[in-house]
């Protein structure tokens, strides 16, 4: 049998049924949707739903070791507030993180980029849907620390500090989801949930402490620090009140370490291919 | 209705798909085979927007996949039924593809009837599934956007006897309703029973492509008889070509393998009078040997049978 003959045998003609399974125009799926279907991603795994609860119950436990272990002479909203964000800091970034790389590590990108074939699309929702999630934990945070510190000063019979303005409020929320945003870029930019996590602890844990070391050793580095450590400048928000100079600081650090980065790994995210 | 014409990829220096022309037709299951590495899978993720082509363009009831507002109305794809995340209930996989496409909750009770999943089965992980029933969740997926247009590759990998019979049963009635189905596979006899229309494919390119009945009629027929002269005689008269393989000397019967159904070769014999000993397809009319000899150049494991 020749094989170039068989390439060139005619194309079968069918009469195509008059009635398909469906047929007409159907309406573009919303952003919206999107958004209300990632946050259900992100909880509807054993995981996902785990580092919601954990962070949850850390941030409750964080309150009742504060009311049991602080000095009572500390006791204000502000420490409340400052103990709560901590486990909030460390979880809700990994949250952001597997968000995007689940896509890729569990490869079920390949039905979410089929069903949406517009990646953009999909790591805007997701980049909503984990603003929300920042914005819900913070929603919880204040109250919670509210209610620690009035629970803490009346079991020490103190009259509860308020020492937190809206203005501070403002500068935690925003060094939170500053947190959450350095999380989904590592997710974005690595796409692999072990490479992405182990970046993640290296930059919000291993690296802020060898900096502390190099600071301390050469006075050129104390003077740099501010214009380049990312976190030094975002650790600060958590204690407000800043002055026009940090400001500047924050900005160049973020568009050097978070910006210019998430940059990057979107445009790859895009291009790249889905297997 | 599923086109795509002149689609390439090329990896640096490397050609996964060769320029592939073909056509998937409303109401026919057309079958897309090739052993491993051949090109189906890139050609596939291809088709839907998560490969970029280097050439070439493949559109889907007329539009490109991308430029679909909710494809998952009008394409159901199953491109890998492992493909999951480990930690999802079958049904919360179906729920967030009911959900995106802005189903309905009730399509997803349907679809795991529709595709036997009982209910204590899709309340647990996918990471405890079966490849079978990881394919039948695959399959609902593709199902519940109630698409015109189905992708599959290999969807019956992985699945028992029974499944693959519930597996034709179910593409059969679909493309019997108007549906167009493109299904991949390298399992040779499963595309036999399941397709209507060929496109092989052989390491990037197309070797062979048309109707089943086509490209197994084209194996040809084996006649016998005592009278080689006549019969060879009206089968020269009437146009129908053969080669002889031969006449066995003590009992004088001649073997020819005809170019033409054993229905042709008969009527013709019966005309010139001449008494046939046997009247049969030529043996390897089945697709495997058809589809061994096309690939035989192209395929990576070499002499496989």
């Amino acid at each position: 049998m020749s094989t170039t003959a068989l390439s060139d045998v005619t194309t079968p003609t069918t009469t195509p049924t008059a009635t398909s399974p469906t047929a007409g125009a159907h309406a573009r799926i919303p952003v919206r949707r999107l958004v209300t279907v990632e946050l259900r991603k992100c909880f509807d795994t054993r995981s996902g739903f785990w580092l919601l609860v954990g962070t949850g119950l850390a941030a409750v436990a964080a309150t009742v070791l504060v009311i049991a272990f602080a000095p009572a002479d500390q006791l204000s909203y502000g420490t409340f507030t400052l103990a709560i964000g901590k486990p909030m800091s460390v979880l809700l970034p990994l949250i952001a993180l597997l968000s995007v790389t689940a896509e890729w590590t569990q490869r079920s990108g390949l039905t979410t980029f089929s069903l949406v074939p517009h990646r953009g699309r999909v790591i805007l929702a997701k980049g909503i849907a984990m603003l929300t999630v920042g914005v819900v934990a913070m929603v919880l945070a204040f109250p919670l620390g509210a209610l620690g510190n009035i629970a803490g000063t009346t079991i020490h019979g103190l009259e509860p500090v308020w020492d937190q303005t809206v203005t501070d409020l403002a500068y935690y929320a925003l060094a939170n989801t500053l947190l959450m945003a350095v999380g989904f870029m590592l997710g974005v930019l690595i796409r692999a949930s072990a490479g992405a996590i182990v970046t993640y602890f290296i930059y919000a844990f291993v690296a802020p402490t060898l900096l502390t070391f190099l600071a301390m050793g050469q006075e050129w580095f104390r003077n740099a620090q501010p214009w380049v450590d990312p976190n030094y400048s975002q650790d600060a928000l958590f204690h407000g009140g800043f002055s026009a100079e940090q400001w500047a600081q924050l900005g160049v650090t973020s568009a050097a370490w978070l910006v210019a980065p998430l940059t990057i790994g979107l445009v790859t995210l895009l291009r790249s291919e889905v297997k | 209705m599923l086109t795509v014409e002149r689609l390439t990829k090329r990896y640096g220096s490397a050609v996964a798909v060769d320029d592939i022309t073909f056509t998937a037709r409303p109401g026919r299951v057309t079958g897309f085979l090739g052993p491993n590495g051949a090109g189906k899978s890139t050609t596939m993720r291809m088709m839907v927007g998560l490969t970029w082509p280097t050439a070439g363009a493949a559109t889907v009831l007329g539009r490109r996949f991308t430029d679909l507002p909710n494809p998952g109305r009008e394409v159901g794809v199953l491109l890998d039924a492992s493909a999951q995340h480990a930690g999802r209930t079958g049904r919360e996989i179906l729920t967030l593809a009911a959900q995106t496409m802005g189903l309905p909750a009730s399509r997803v009770q349907e679809m795991l009837a529709k595709v036997s999943l009982t209910d204590i089965e899709a309340q647990r992980r996918v990471r405890d599934y079966s490849l079978g029933m990881r394919q039948r969740l695959g399959i609902a997926t593709a199902l519940i956007g109630d698409p015109q247009v189905l992708i599959l590759d290999e969807p019956a990998n992985g699945l028992d006897p029974a499944g693959i019979r519930w597996m034709r049963d179910l593409l059969r009635s679909y493309a019997d309703r108007g549906g167009t189905v493109l299904l991949s596979s390298h399992l040779l006899h499963e595309i036999e029973v399941i397709a209507d229309d060929l496109v092989v494919i052989g390491h990037g390119r197309i070797v062979a492509q048309g109707t089943k009945a086509d490209l197994l009629a084209s194996t040809g027929t084996l006649v016998q008889t005592r009278d080689g002269a006549t019969l060879t005689t009206a089968l020269d008269s009437a146009g129908t070509t053969y080669t002889g393989h031969g006449v066995r000397g003590a009992t004088g019967i001649t073997t020819l393998r005809v170019d033409a159904d054993p229905e042709h070769v008969g009527q013709h014999a019966a005309r010139a009078g001449v008494a046939l000993l046997e009247l049969r397809p030529a043996e390897g009319a089945g697709l495997e040997e058809m589809f061994l000899e096309l690939t035989a150049q192209t395929q990576r494991e070499g002499a496989v049978a």
